[in-house]
């Protein structure tokens, strides 16, 4: 089995962010990093507020441990600095001309992964970029050193070492010291005194970088709090008094040589458990030219402004004080423009004004007030407020994590939806994502009767907005003007009471309607020209200077604009039969006229026409087709380099073909010959796609209205089609007016509709639902229209409690607890529900309560109303794990729902619990409620459930066992309690049950009625920490284990058949087995490192007519695919493709791409398409090079193949 | 110290297990093992963003609270001593 791995759609958490200047001075970009993904984005203004664009997004292929940028003095852009587990620190460019990272160095200095030792996990630069020290978690730590040749190119020096044995590190920042010296703050740890027990001590240990003796030396070291965790530059130089910020748990200490510790307490939330520390996650200064401040949060997602008082010499006081509250970042950066970009740790990310800079009283601690106790300093404690200086403007959706999946057609729709559970906490949510790009809609209007046909006019060709619309109806023809309202116009010199066939602009700015039996020619002064036809014109095809018509029983018309804008009467040409569709292709830039003409008949070919003076009406190809052609559109794709997509396109036109099987075919048509070539087909839906030209991002794009509307444009270099998330339409045309630029019109029964496709590139649109707690496992009612989730959190406070909580604090507030501020609210809003709604769980999370305790909660979703119609909050501390449907034998109540929960789950100091509990329900009301039957006791966590010969299969701790429904509790059937440490996984198939471990991988069991037994007859070789598992077919489990891997272990065929054919099973080998193993053996057939913990998997397809693929997502929020490839050729030509783009394109920061999609087992029989999609973003000479090594093929075939491959997917 | 001994199996050892932290040895016992695999493994965790996020939702934590807990452990706390491995 061989499988193409490919990203649907990519992880879009943010690991790092930094604000910096890639392109030049003026602009200001935002530089992201996520594990894998290295990505600019930029804030745009546009006409609906700042939104943000994506520059570039690159795969790196391994894994980003930190990133940075280097800003030097004089030059007009920054650098970035990259450390990833290559062993390579990379330093790179950004071009925005070719729109590509540029690789300056990547310079080896270790050896490959995250090791301990390996430094990579903290990069830091100097102020003034003059050097950079690279450090690892241990011992090792490297400085660069960077000068310039000529003042102009960079140059990075050998490294020098400043390694220390026997020291933890836990951060490293470069030191603001102007122009001396580049001096780097750690914070370290040395464990050789104190590697027994207690003892150890952190120290903030300065490194000198003396540049003139180019030696690195210890400087200074000083005790500091254990709690410490993170440092924070302060400017130093003329900016400011220079220095540290060392965050600590509880405490921000300013810490420099030769100065006394100025230490300020970080205020707590008044309702925070008094075992909770307030530690400090991240962190960003905000500089003006008249004030410095640092905004840190906590870990519980509060902000606050951190400020210096600061004379010449000394900083004399430091204080702290309470700004807003946003979930938890992993990353804040401000922008020049004061916004602040705020990367969430998990759920999506915000974008905020910053409206003001804590001017307000506030809850403030300062170095001056700190109080010593007996046990430590005293407390400042605070209550979380509305926003007050900040305001959220904008978002960016993020999945992570992704909890559970499912692949499911609950809507009823061609294609099916994926429902996504994602989120943490409060902000957790049901997703429903669909293939397709999302649409919005302006405007709809009603018309006076069912329309055939819609178009656009503009005045002139050379206005930048349409100026009409017509619509025309079986026997009329309406004209709309296009301004503040779109009224209707009489006097346009239209035949209004005939349908149109075609309306269009002719030459610079006249008109041409074309009816049925005629053309009429409406010229700038409202001179009118008509041409009268015989016979009925049945098919019009224009390109704004020619026409052709097709009157009834074939014959052709040609048509061309003359110098003096008349339309004459070119060439006529006869056809055998009637005409079935027809189109002209544009003009290209700087001809006067198109050559081709594409015509398609009933007897199901397409025939391209010459339309040269020279040999007018003469048949340039032929094509068949597989059912009689709807609809034709010659599409002409510009040549470009670089430009918005980055990506170097030839010219090109395109022949495409609807057929009225509902199939589209695309063929390449070359411009001189006009010879058909490299046909692609793709089934769209169920009806004949009607083909229409858009506009997207300047370029003409195809849209196809089947059953769904289809649109196919380029993006990033790939020709995509994607469908939109909109109605079926019957007509459509590109639309462009000043509220918006590249919209559509089309009409749908008797409504037209005018809408704006958004979001290109991105492949799922999402629905949201908000849930309550974090979300655990996803089962669908078979029924098809419930979804049952099941959400549990630990450290929360129960719905009853929260609500008590609450009411409390609202009677605080009016007692002053922040100030005199919030007394003013509550004079203004005596409402509780404004104040209550002000503070959201998801702004604020949830109240933290000792970590033992659990809330969790069941719930039933109707996905299609999006509404809950049944939610059960689990009282007591119990906490559910795992959920199922079962059909017990006992039919008495049908199907019923088994939900297995735990009751005081603790993980610390040691993995216990209180008691297990396996809960059934019954179904009531169709599905929309459930009822509790009763509840059973176990002695373990039942992590695992799954329905099993009219029983229900449980894995409890280690134990597998098989219960029947009683009255009132489970009854015990058999079990097998020889599992090595936990159960996560069940999956049945007949007799065989697949049981998947916590850490040993899967299981493969065999159930004897006979004899009521469970024995494991094969296992896996391999430890497998697993995450997700599937099975894929009787013999074969797919499964995903923590670091990162996806697997697919296989019975050889003979044991399966073996254990099958024997009458005890295979039992009598299993009694003698060894070591504790099964007797058999499974292979490993497919192994491959994804680079993200993957949750969840299923086997499904996810377009119509498709094959099955795998189908995975991951904790980071990604969604990716593996396709089966079946023919022997296709395997060897992207096996051959992938080789080469190793070769030719490696990974941007120096990882060996082999050796990480083998990071921890080797990868077998997995082609990686995320790498040989790539391939369109190379430059044409590297392509053709490529494309010549692989049998002499062409780089439009490649990207061809790439492009089927995908289309098999999704 | 003889020139010679300089390049014999014993010093080379010596010299690689000086430079490569964590390299075993003949007289190593359990808590010594145990130790070195403990930070060998958090020294992962904390390197790969994805694990960490993982864990953080398992303990209900924000990554960064689970980078500092996870940085802490090799020193010692959550350790049992030395005498349940000799």
């Amino acid at each position: 089995m061989y499988l193409y791995n490919l990203t649907l759609k990519p992880s879009t958490a943010i690991s790092f962010a930094i604000s910096g200047n890639f392109i030049n001075t003026n602009t200001e970009q935002i530089l992201l990093a996520n594990n894998k993904l290295l990505q600019l984005i930029q804030l745009d203004d546009t006409a609906n507020g700042s939104k943000f664009q994506t520059l570039i997004s690159v795969d790196v292929f391994g894994t980003i441990r930190s990133l940075s940028k280097l800003s030097l003095h004089g030059n007009d852009k920054d650098y970035i600095v990259l450390s990833s587990d290559s062993g390579c620190i990379s330093v790179l460019e950004y071009d925005s001309k070719k729109n590509v990272f540029h690789v300056l160095f990547n310079e080896t200095f270790g050896k490959s992964g995250c090791r301990r030792m390996i430094p990579g996990q903290f990069l830091a630069v100097d102020p003034k970029g003059r050097a950079v020290m690279i450090g690892a978690c241990e011992k090792q730590k490297f400085v660069y050193v960077f000068d310039r040749r000529n003042g102009k190119e960079l140059k990075i020096n050998s490294p020098l070492e400043a390694h220390k044995s026997h020291t933890f590190v836990y951060d490293i920042k470069g030191v603001d010291v102007g122009w001396e010296n580049p001096i780097f703050a750690a914070i370290e740890l040395d464990y050789s005194e104190a590697d027994v027990g207690n003892g150890a001590q952190k120290f903030l240990t300065f490194y000198e970088l003396d540049l003139s003796l180019n030696h690195v030396s210890r400087k200074w070291s000083e005790p500091i709090d254990n709690g410490t965790n993170m440092l924070v530059t302060v400017p130093g130089g003329v900016d400011g008094p220079g220095g540290v910020l060392v965050c600590a748990e509880n405490y921000v200490i300013f810490k420099n040589t030769g100065h006394l510790d100025i230490r300020a307490v970080i205020p707590r939330r008044s309702d925070l458990p008094a075992e909770h520390g307030v530690l400090i996650v991240s962190a960003t200064t905000y500089r003006k030219k008249y004030f410095l401040l640092f905004l840190l949060q906590s870990e519980y997602g509060d902000l606050f402004m951190c400020t210096l008082v600061y004379g010449k010499e000394n900083v004399t006081e430091l204080k702290i004080k309470y700004f807003d509250t946003l979930p938890v970042t992993s990353a804040m950066c401000i922008l020049k423009a004061n916004f602040l970009f705020a990367a969430s740790e998990f759920g999506n990310h915000g974008l905020y004004e910053i409206r003001a800079i804590g001017y307000a009283a506030d809850v403030e601690s300062s170095s001056a007030t700190l109080i010593e106790m007996e046990e430590g300093f005293q407390p400042v404690f605070f209550q979380p407020r509305r926003l007050q200086n900040l305001a959220r403007i904008d978002q960016v959706e993020s999945l992570m994590p992704v909890m559970d999946m499912k692949v499911a057609n609950l809507f009823k729709e061609e294609t099916p939806q994926i429902f996504v559970l994602c989120g943490r906490g409060p902000r957790s949510s049901l997703r429903i994502l669909r293939p397709g790009l999302a649409v919005s809609e302006r405007a709809v209007s009603q018309l006076p009767g069912i329309p055939s046909g819609v178009w656009t006019l503009k005045k002139n060709r050379k206005d930048k907005f349409d100026a009409y619309i017509v619509v025309s109806f079986a026997n009329a023809t309406l004209l709309l003007s296009i301004g503040e309202t779109v009224e209707e116009i009489s006097d346009s010199g239209f035949l209004d009471t005939v349908p149109s066939l075609c309306v269009s602009l002719l030459g610079e700015d006249s008109l041409a309607q074309i009816h049925p039996n005629g053309i009429r020619h409406i010229r700038e002064d409202r001179r009118i020209n008509e041409w009268n036809s015989k016979r009925t014109i049945e098919k019009v095809a224009s390109n704004g200077y020619q026409v052709v018509i097709a009157l009834a029983g074939g014959e052709l018309v040609y048509f061309e604009m003359d110098m003096t804008g008349l339309l004459i009467e070119v060439e006529r040409h006869g056809m055998l039969g009637n005409v079935a569709c027809l189109d002209i292709a544009p003009v290209p830039e700087g001809r006067q006229r198109s050559c081709f003409l594409a015509v398609g008949s009933h007897d199901n070919t397409i025939r391209i026409f010459s339309l040269d003076p020279d040999d007018c009406m003469k048949i340039l190809s032929v094509q068949s087709v597989s059912s009689p052609p709807e609809s034709l559109l010659l599409l002409d794709v510009h040549a470009s380099v670089g430009g918005e997509d980055g990506v170097y396109l030839p010219a090109g036109v395109f022949l495409n073909v609807g057929l009225q099987s509902g199939v589209l075919y695309r063929t390449v048509v070359d411009m001189v010959t006009g010879q058909l070539s490299d046909t692609r087909s793709r089934l769209l839906g169920l009806r004949a796609p009607k083909l229409f030209c858009a506009l997207v991002r300047g370029r003409r794009a195809l849209l196809c209205l089947s059953s769904k509307p289809w649109l196919g444009y380029i993006h990033g270099g790939n020709f995509l089609l994607t469908p939109l998330s909109y109605e079926t339409l019957e007509f459509a045309a590109s639309f462009s007016s000043g509220q918006c630029a590249e919209g559509v019109v089309a009409v749908t029964g008797d409504a037209l509709r005018i809408f704006t496709i958004e979001q290109l590139g991105e492949t799922f649109n999402e629905t949201m639902i908000p849930l309550r707690y974090t979300p655990r496992k996803l089962v669908h009612h078979p029924n098809g229209k419930q979804l049952i989730v099941i959400e549990s959190e630990q450290g929360a406070f129960s719905a009853e409690e929260r609500k008590a909580a609450r009411k409390d604090c609202l009677k605080a507030v009016g007692m002053e607890v922040n100030g005199n501020h919030n007394a003013q609210k509550v004079e203004n809003s005596n409402d509780d529900e404004e104040i209550c709604g002000s503070l959201s769980d998801e702004q604020y999370g949830y109240p933290k309560a000792e970590s033992q305790n659990w809330v969790s909660c069941i719930r039933v979703i109707e996905p299609r109303t999006e509404t809950t119609t049944c939610l059960l909050e689990l009282q007591d501390n119990e906490a559910a794990f795992s959920v199922c449907t079962v059909n017990f034998n006992n039919k008495e109540y049908g199907m019923l729902l088994a939900v297995g929960t735990v009751k005081g789950l603790k993980f610390w100091p040691k993995r216990s619990h209180a008691a297990g509990f396996i809960h059934i329900y019954r179904f009531i009301d169709d599905g929309k409620g459930l009822q509790l039957l009763h509840k059973t006791q176990v002695e373990g966590t039942p992590l695992a459930l799954c329905q099993f010969q009219g029983h229900l299969l449980a894995g409890i701790g280690p134990v597998l066992r098989l219960y029947d429904l009683g009255k009132r509790k489970l009854l015990r059937k058999c079990e097998n309690k020889l599992f090595p440490h936990t159960i996560v996984s069940v999956h049945t198939c007949r007799d065989r049950i697949y049981v998947g471990d916590i850490q040993e991988s899967f299981h493969f069991c065999k159930y004897r009625r006979d004899e009521n037994q469970i024995y494991n007859f094969a296992d896996d070789s391999l430890p497998r920490w697993l995450t997700a598992s599937y099975r894929i077919d009787f013999d074969t489990m797919a499964g995903a284990d923590k670091f990162g891997n996806i697997y697919f272990t296989r019975i050889p065929q003979h044991i399966s058949d073996r254990i099958e054919e024997d009458p005890t099973g295979g039992k009598i080998k299993w009694e003698e087995g060894k070591l504790n193993g099964a007797p058999n053996k499974v292979e490993e057939i497919v192994q491959f490192h994804v680079g993200d913990t993957i949750t969840c998997l299923e086997k499904t397809s996810l377009i119509l007519g498709g094959h099955d693929c795998i189908v995975y997502g991951t904790v980071m929020g990604c969604i990716g695919a593996l396709q089966a490839l079946t023919f022997r050729e296709d395997i060897e030509f992207f096996s051959r493709l992938e080789m080469n783009m190793r070769q030719e394109h490696p990974p941007l920061c120096g990882r060996d791409h082999l050796a990480y999609r083998s990071a921890y087992f080797p990868v077998k029989n997995v082609i990686d398409g995320d790498l040989c999609e790539q391939f369109s973003t190379l430059s044409p000479v590297v392509q053709k090079k490529i494309a010549d090594v692989l049998d002499r093929r062409t780089p439009q075939e490649i990207l061809k193949k790439l492009e089927d491959v995908r289309n098999k997917i999704i | 110290m003889q020139a010679s001994d300089r390049f014999n199996i014993n010093s080379q050892l010596e010299h690689l297990q000086a430079k490569y932290v964590g390299t075993g040895h003949a007289d190593l016992n359990r808590f010594e093992w145990a130790v070195n695999i403990q930070r060998d493994s958090y020294a992962s965790y904390v390197g790969h963003y994805p694990m960490l996020a993982f864990f953080a939702l398992a303990e209900n934590e924000s990554i960064g609270r689970e980078r500092y807990n996870f940085m802490q452990v090799p020193f010692g706390t959550a350790f049992p001593n030395e005498e349940f491995f000799v």
